[in-house]
């Protein structure tokens, strides 16, 4: 059962919402797992909304900020807030990133005494969103077409339940899924251990915590363990990995993007 | 204000967070312990918090409350003061360590005691009073059995609520076998309870001089609170002669309504129960009930400096509940110990590095991985994860402007500000890119990253990295943008490459 | 100045600095306090005192519900069957509430420490109980004698009225304002008998107060005296 599981928006009726979709890749995605983000486009695509991708993008910050280094973080923001100024809606394939903007963005400005980049945080802060809170609550979907019979268990990352509550929006997309096995991941709202700079700066503690996340996706004989992040990911695969497990780790949009004709398997 | 406020003292930094976390994830028998002891809390704190549909409600009261009394400290500490005073008891104002355990030790050495007996307080373990109490030949008992089991044993506390969390039956067993008059024992928790039982009844009886902290004390009454679950609490702040209590100046609460509130969040933060056994709540002296003299220990040692920091001021919310710790999946796993600290876990990442200085703990910080779920639990809605993602920009502050030298050649120091400048630029951003592509061929073994240089090698130590794909994602966009604008749109057709690359 | 004020005067110099963000003339209760959480709860009394009964119950205590008429006769029966002769009592118990066969130990403040812990048992009445936690209050007022009475005896038998339960913690802290404000007298709350989780968190009853708690939960007869 997961914390802040509820229903949580008024359910829109279907009637096809199209949006100018700004694409906030972010840094890793873009340079590690692009497969996320081509899924993340193939899938808004399909269900009729138009996808630009700001070029100048890079980093939204988080990693300088939420190490200590928040001095150099702040003109990485700035940029941020410029880039994507003028976007109706912006989404990112990462729920930590999205909570950076939320979350921090708005402190950052206040800390830095700068009432201008306050007021254009706030006013970019309402536009931006995690894909799968895009899907369910602006574009009001569960069923997203997608196809992918295979055995998945969800992994909720902490910035999706505790900094963007997402609630069980992700759970509820992939529900919907034809021909999906979904399992349920014991101890799912347990952290995986990564936190950032946490899984080098603390390896061995990161390490203890991750043991147990894998015992719990192992335990459910998932073939694929998902989730909104491919940071956490990334650590939850290089594990398993390293040991051989023979389960694999894939974004939840490569998983919505799926369709009969098209895997991301 | 830095003129008014006294700097840290200096001292000798602690052993870091990750030297101390290594040793402890390595002790399976901790391990274990720490294992059931917070999933059992945290199953009975869910249990008794889900039945309160008000819980919210009375979690936003909390901190409330803590805000109004801590903006007007003063006014509170004076009012309580004189409530106390009014009331009989003696007032006494302690700057630091030292001043109170020489306050403390004067009034026991007017009474000419050798021994006192002591409720458990982590206060008093903050300012090591019995190690001063034991230089001027005063012993002081611990009364809670963990206490007794740590003092016994010669060890330090590992939680706040449990100190004794990190020992097991058949251990405690050994230890009364070794320390008590008894002779034989077995390791069953209640013939273990009540050897301390008996072994502590005799103190109980004697001793005229008893020293307890407290949990709050209420400034329009004067009433001090001290909540406790074994009945020592209430042995000691009733049968000796002389009470004192030491007190961090942050658990004044305004108004003796205020109680209704925090004896309702501490309960079922803490032990997971509707209530705990036992609360005393007392109000100076009064004549044939209790001590006849009792005496109120105000402490600052750096609580002063923590309320002065904006941020960090909501630190001093804390009612000491231990939620943070039984639901923290760090602290679950390293103990109290490895936080080298009287307060361990999620509380003490934070409240340490303030009170002592974030030069002296520049670890604890970083001893986490901003899950978020303390601040979850936090009755008194202490958002920790903020303040420990602000302490850590005040060491690496403290390492960039009293250290510069050393900092320039710091790896870390000198990685990030490299990155800083490439993401300032998109042309830096893709070159960079592109030296990932190409750079990491040398670590790259069988389709997969198993090696990498330096400090990243403690990724690869313990999990693979997926390989860099030859295409970024923007390579992947402009190339179709490309074709598309060379073609018809419905008959574009997707990227030939599948899931070969990306997640592992 | 001595020593002392000489920390006070100190400790408030860097208080009153440490709030230097906090306005000059903001007054206490200008921070906001949303008192929004429970004060009270639409149920009936005998809803109430059954929950009483139920959650003290929980904590192992033994817990019978009688009439005023037959309170002695339970007291009997209740000390005999934990083999309680000499029973500590305050010295305001009213003589109804024991039957000959108890051997009271009148307490006027005038027992010695051994007198006390070598008796078999204290009975006291309460100042309040509160249902939402099983919470019996003791505040040194009527039928409850000094603090020690009921911490060294090792059986403390409890008569709680129904007119005394309260159901939810605000309430209680309200009934109590008088008994602290004014009387400054020493409270204390009382759920369940001593208990300690020390052990690897498995909960032992008894440490160091009473051991065994009984409790009376007593109907008023009409037209009594209460």
């Amino acid at each position: 059962m997961l914390i802040g599981a509820t229903q949580r928006w008024p359910f829109k009726k279907k009637e096809k919402v199209a949006m100018n979709v700004s694409l906030f890749i972010t840094c890793f995605n873009d340079t590690l797992f692009p497969q996320a983000g081509r899924a993340t486009v193939e899938l808004l695509e399909r269900l009729g909304q138009t996808v630009d991708f700001p070029e100048e993008q890079t980093c939204c910050g988080q990693m300088h900020y939420n190490t200590g280094y928040q001095r150099e973080a702040l003109p990485l923001i700035r940029r941020f807030v410029q880039i994507f100024r003028g976007a109706e809606i912006v989404v990112a394939p990462s729920a930590s990133c999205v909570g950076m903007v939320r979350d921090a963005y708005p402190r950052a400005a206040a800390e830095a005494g700068d009432e201008k980049l306050a007021a254009e945080v706030a006013a970019l802060v309402p536009r931006v969103y995690e894909l799968t809170e895009f899907l369910v609550q602006r574009l009001g979907l569960e069923d997203v077409g997608a196809y992918f019979p295979h055995r998945v268990t969800y992994h909720p990352t902490c910035h999706s339940l505790r900094v963007l509550h997402v609630g069980d929006a992700p759970l509820r997309l992939l529900r919907a899924v034809r021909g999906i096995d979904l399992v349920e991941l014991p101890a799912a709202e347990e952290c995986c251990g990564f936190g950032g700079t946490f899984a080098l700066k603390n390896a061995d503690t990161s390490m203890a915590m991750l043991s147990d996340k894998l015992r719990n996706i192992l335990d459910t004989r998932a073939e694929v363990c998902a989730a909104s992040d491919n940071s956490c990911l990334m650590h939850i695969g290089g594990a398993l990995h390293r040991q051989r497990a023979g389960v694999r780790t894939l974004h939840i949009a490569e998983i919505l993007a799926s369709t009969e004709g098209r895997s991301f398997v | 204000m830095s003129v008014i406020i006294p700097p840290p003292q200096r001292r000798k930094p602690l052993p870091t967070f990750q030297a101390s976390a290594k040793e402890a994830l390595a002790d399976t028998q901790l391990r274990r312990n720490l294992y059931k002891a917070t999933h059992t809390i945290r199953a009975k704190r869910a249990q008794v918090v889900g039945e309160m549909p008000d819980w919210q409600e009375l979690r936003e009261a909390g901190r409330a409350l803590k805000e109004r009394v801590l903006r007007h400290l003063d006014t509170y500490l004076l009012q309580l003061e004189e409530a106390v005073q009014r009331a009989g008891g003696q007032v006494h104002w302690a700057r630091d360590a030292q001043e109170a355990n020489a306050i403390v030790t004067q009034i026991v050495t007017e009474h000419e005691a050798r021994e006192v007996i002591k409720v458990k307080s982590l206060t008093t373990d903050e300012i090591h009073l019995n190690q001063a109490l034991a230089t001027h030949g005063i012993s002081a008992v611990e009364t809670d059995l963990a206490e007794l089991i740590i003092q016994l044993a010669g060890e330090s506390s590992s939680h706040i609520l449990v100190p004794a969390i990190h020992k097991n039956r058949s251990e405690i067993r050994e230890l009364f076998l070794r320390t008590l008059e008894v002779d034989n024992l077995t390791d069953n928790p209640r013939e273990l309870a009540n050897a301390a039982r008996l072994h502590l009844r005799r103190k109980f009886l004697s001793t005229p001089v008893a020293i307890s902290g407290a949990n709050f004390a209420v400034a329009e009454t004067g009433t001090v609170c001290v909540v406790e679950s074994e009945g020592n609490g209430r042995m000691c702040v009733t049968l000796p002669r002389v009470l004192i209590s030491v007190m961090g100046i942050e658990k004044v609460i305004p108004a003796w309504q205020d109680l209704e509130v925090f004896l309702q969040l501490l309960p079922r933060s803490s032990t997971g129960e509707r209530m705990n056994p036992y609360t005393s709540l007392w109000t100076g002296v009064r004549e044939g009930d209790g001590p006849q003299e009792f005496h109120l220990v105000l402490l600052d040692n750096g609580r002063t400096r923590v309320l002065a920091d904006t941020v960090g001021r909501q630190t001093l919310n804390c009612i000491r509940c231990s939620a943070c710790l039984n639901i923290c999946p760090v602290y679950e796993r390293v103990g109290g110990h490895a936080y080298n600290s009287v307060y361990p876990g999620p509380i003490g990442a934070i409240l340490t590095p303030q009170l002592l200085g974030v030069e002296n703990a520049s670890s604890l910080p970083y001893a986490s991985s901003l899950c978020g779920a303390c601040y979850e639990v936090c009755p008194v809605k202490i958002n920790i994860p903020e303040v420990l993602l602000y302490l850590r920009g005040r060491v690496v502050d403290y390492k960039q402007h009293h250290n510069a030298l050393l900092n320039r050649v710091n790896p870390e120091s000198v990685a990030m500000k490299l990155m800083a400048r490439t993401f300032a630029s998109r042309q830096l951003y893709e070159q960079a890119q592109k030296m990932a592509q190409l750079g990491q061929l040398p670590f790259r073994h069988g389709g997969v990253i198993d090696t990498l240089p330096g400090p990243l090698g403690r990724w690869t130590a313990m999990r693979d990295l997926s390989p860099v794909p030859r295409q970024s994602f923007r390579d992947w966009w402009r190339a179709r943008q490309t074709t598309r604008e060379g073609m018809n749109e419905a008959t574009h057709q997707p990227s030939a490459e599948t899931g070969k690359e990306g997640q592992l | 100045m001595s020593a002392a004020s000489t920390a006070r005067e100190e400790m408030l110099r860097r208080i009153r600095a440490a709030l230097s963000d906090v306005p000059t003339g903001e007054q206490p209760e200008e921070v906001v306090v949303a008192r929004d959480y429970r004060h009270s709860e639409a149920v009936n009394h005998e809803e109430v005192v059954e929950r009483f009964a139920e959650r003290v119950a929980e904590y192992k205590v033994d817990v019978q519900r009688v009439e005023e008429a037959a309170l002695a006769q339970a007291v009997a029966a209740t000390c005999a069957s934990h083999s309680v002769r000499r029973l500590v009592i305050p010295v305001d118990i009213p003589e109804f509430w024991l039957l000959p066969d108890v051997e009271p130990l009148r307490d006027e403040n005038t027992l010695t420490y051994e007198q006390l812990d070598t008796s078999d048992g204290v009975l006291t009445g309460c100042a309040l109980g509160i249902a939402q936690t099983g919470t019996i209050i003791l505040d040194g007022g009527r039928h409850q004698g000094r603090r020690v009475i009921t911490l060294l005896p090792d059986y403390h038998l409890c008569v709680v009225y129904e007119d005394q339960i309260v159901n939810l913690v605000p309430e209680a802290i309200a009934r109590l304002d008088d008994a602290v404000h004014h009387y400054r007298r020493p409270v204390t709350f009382i759920s369940g008998p001593s208990a300690t989780s020390d052990i690897e968190l498995n909960r032992v009853e008894g440490v160091h107060g009473p051991r065994t708690l009984n409790v009376l939960v007593v109907r008023r007869a009409s037209r009594s005296h209460p």
